[in-house]
């Protein structure tokens, strides 16, 4: 009981947003089971894009064709090898792994900007380079997935807690990844708190200090986009299972973007940052459209030109935004919003004894 | 032979739209260091806005000037609203802040102008003239022509004007050039006007054959991409000659290479882009990169 009494606040946030998440799915419709399970993957892609942007200062536009790569890895071991689809995450997420730490060699010859141009083709050209070998990939119409069925003994937990008869294809994907997302976030956790997050932010703060004080920089530029791209493989790959299928036009470049804009709303460098941008970039462009829907006074033909240029607008402005404005995005507005609130409550009470308030310094 | 030298030509041609765009790009990079990656973006709205001129019943001769001085002054408002707060802010921030831009225009556009493709008038005739035996079309030769003399009033106002030096002045010189009285913020303005004018002109060239729709330049700028950096980042001259070799270059290899055709053209550009960065980073007519550590 010691041990919790003394663990930090942040454990209790922690703990919360587990027991929300696990509970989610019994309290809601399979459908929004469903929606949550996009929130995840969108999470998982962007704790990877994180790693790459936030900590290692590496910048990657083309997130959204590593997606497409563990996505339609996946897709073919299932519909022409017949591998069972657990198996195939791991693997998809090892194989665009393997292919981001390639990509992290001429990386790290490129400058930020160069960088930025290189993966900004990259994901402008994956869906016309995907639907070339056609016998392999199915072209245009690509790959369809069956819904994956639930193993017998989570069935029966879920069925004995919720009362319903059975658990949809929909809720078991949602705890897959749910399980999937928390093993990478406490990876990632993990992986900054050590010695190669310490490595990494020297390196993205003075790559020349770094090396001076014998980091490996290049081992750990590569290291990092390879961990970034694993990460978007296994998303990827839960991505084309949880739709249902995989083709060129389910990863625009417009994909990449919205990863990207998830990472910089959520915050860069942070660790709860990336569920809130996963949050964030999902649900923006359903609520916003259902919001401009439900006004009356806006006529409908404005209702459905906000549908298709809705999302690309606020995107845009939001990014922008907070660029400038709070450029450590939803987290640091959080944190610093803590710290103002309890400056604010620790002053009134120090205003009350006629103590003056400490030093902010100090504390 | 003749097929041949007709897609040259229509390479060429193409090659003209993507010079132009990669100026506007070299431009930027001159003024201040950052890949726009909103200037396509920035060239189509302001083509949708020379079509609604046109559909208004101006006259090409007169909405074609009148868009770019829109253009310019779009560019410089563009400048001093959205990136002037974060000038001093690093590459990763600028380069984000321009996609944010990217996504802002090509969603107001949406907004405004629908995404159902338009046509757009072109000042010049779709006949051919026997030029070496290879049949070029006047639509082909004007945008060849447009972008020469883009290109030469670039090079004029940079290098023969007052405002052209201290606008170089300002990029290379920023601190210096402030204690000799440019006003260096104004200047960066003025070089976001120039781009976006000059991409201006790349879109109007481009919305004829590509039909006007909010994605038009999506593809166009990834062929600009790889003539700014064939060319050499900060080479106006690079650009246009990049521009060039890229459009020929696409063109041929749609044409020859088996198993390319028109659908991996872009998948060209793109190996363009690499080979260069990995190659030879500095491009044709870069110079090479100094960094102060």
């Amino acid at each position: 009981m010691k041990f919790l009494r003394q663990a930090p606040a942040r454990y209790a946030l922690v703990l919360i947003v587990i027991v929300f998440f696990v509970g989610l799915p019994t309290v809601v419709t399979s459908f929004q089971s469903s929606e949550w399970t996009q929130v995840l993957i969108f999470a998982i892609v962007i704790m990877g894009l994180n790693i790459l942007v936030g900590y290692s200062g590496q910048i990657s536009l083309g997130h959204g064709a590593l997606m497409a790569l563990g996505a339609y890895t996946t897709a073919i071991l299932v519909h022409r090898y017949h591998l069972d689809y657990l198996a195939t995450i791991p693997i998809a997420g090892l194989l665009t792994g393997i292919v981001g730490f390639f990509l992290g060699i001429p990386a790290l010859r490129l400058s930020a900007l160069y960088l930025a141009l290189a993966t900004f083709a990259l994901a402008v050209v994956t869906p016309s380079l995907i639907k070339r070998p056609e016998q392999l990939t199915g072209g245009v119409r690509g790959i369809e997935l069956l819904p994956p069925q639930p193993p017998q003994f989570v069935n029966d937990a879920f069925t004995a807690v919720t009362g319903t008869p059975s658990m949809t294809s929909d809720q078991w994907l949602y705890y897959l990844c749910l399980a999937i997302a928390l093993a990478l976030f406490w990876l990632a956790w993990n992986l900054v708190r050590h010695r190669p997050g310490r490595a990494l932010r020297a390196i993205r703060d003075g790559e020349v200090a770094a090396a001076a004080f014998g980091v490996n920089v290049a081992g750990y530029k590569t290291l990092a986009f390879a961990v970034s791209a694993f990460y978007a493989g296994i998303a990827g790959s839960l991505y084309g299972l949880s739709i249902g299928y995989v083709s060129p036009d389910t990863f625009p470049v417009s994909l990449s973007f919205q990863v990207l804009v998830g990472t910089v709303i959520g915050g860069l460098a942070s660790i709860p940052g990336p569920l809130l941008g996963g949050i964030f970039t999902f649900w923006l462009p359903i609520v916003s459209n259902q919001f401009v829907g439900s006004q009356d006074w806006i006529p409908a033909q404005v209702v459905s030109v906000f549908k298709n240029a809705g999302p690309a607008v606020s995107y845009g402005v939001l990014l922008i935004l907070i660029m400038i404005f709070a450029p450590r995005g939803l987290v640091g507005l959080i944190v610093s919003g803590y710290a103002w609130l309890q400056g604010r409550v620790r002053g009134a009470a120090e205003r009350g004894t006629g103590h003056a308030p400490p030093d902010a310094q100090t504390v | 032979m003749q097929e041949f030298l007709q897609q040259v030509v229509s390479g060429l041609a193409t090659g003209g739209i993507f010079a132009s765009l990669a100026l506007a790009l070299v431009l930027i990079y001159n003024a201040m260091g950052l890949v726009n990656f909103a200037q396509g973006e920035m060239a189509m709205f302001a083509t949708f806005l020379a079509l609604v001129l046109i559909d208004h019943g101006v006259s090409y001769w007169i909405a074609f000037p009148l868009t770019l001085a829109i253009a310019f002054a779009g560019g410089v408002v563009i400048q001093r609203v959205v990136i002037r707060p974060v000038e001093r802010a690093p590459v990763l921030t600028l380069v984000i802040v321009t996609l944010g831009l990217a996504t802002l225009v090509n969603g107001m556009a949406g907004f405004l102008f629908g995404y159902v493709p338009r046509s757009f008038p072109s000042p010049f005739s779709a006949q051919t003239v026997n030029i070496l035996g290879a049949l070029a079309s006047f639509q082909d030769l004007g945008v060849i022509a447009v972008s020469g003399v883009v290109l030469v009033l670039i090079y004029l106002l940079l290098q023969r004007t007052t405002l052209g030096l201290a606008l170089r002045a300002a990029s290379h010189h920023p601190e210096a050039s402030r204690l000799l009285g440019i006003r260096v913020s104004w200047m960066l303005a003025l070089g976001w006007g120039l781009a976006s004018a000059v991409g201006a002109v790349s879109g109007m060239m481009a919305a004829p054959i590509l039909l006007l729709q909010p994605n038009m330049m999506q593809t166009v700028i990834i062929y600009a991409f790889a003539a700014a950096v064939l060319g050499g980042i900060e080479s106006p001259l690079g650009a246009v000659v990049g521009g060039l070799i890229v459009g020929v270059t696409v063109n041929l290899a749609g044409a020859y290479v088996p198993g390319v055709g028109g659908d991996l053209q872009l998948a060209v550009a793109f190996a363009i882009i690499i080979a260069v960065l990995v190659l030879k980073p500095n491009g044709l007519f870069g110079r090479a990169a100094v960094r102060r550590v």
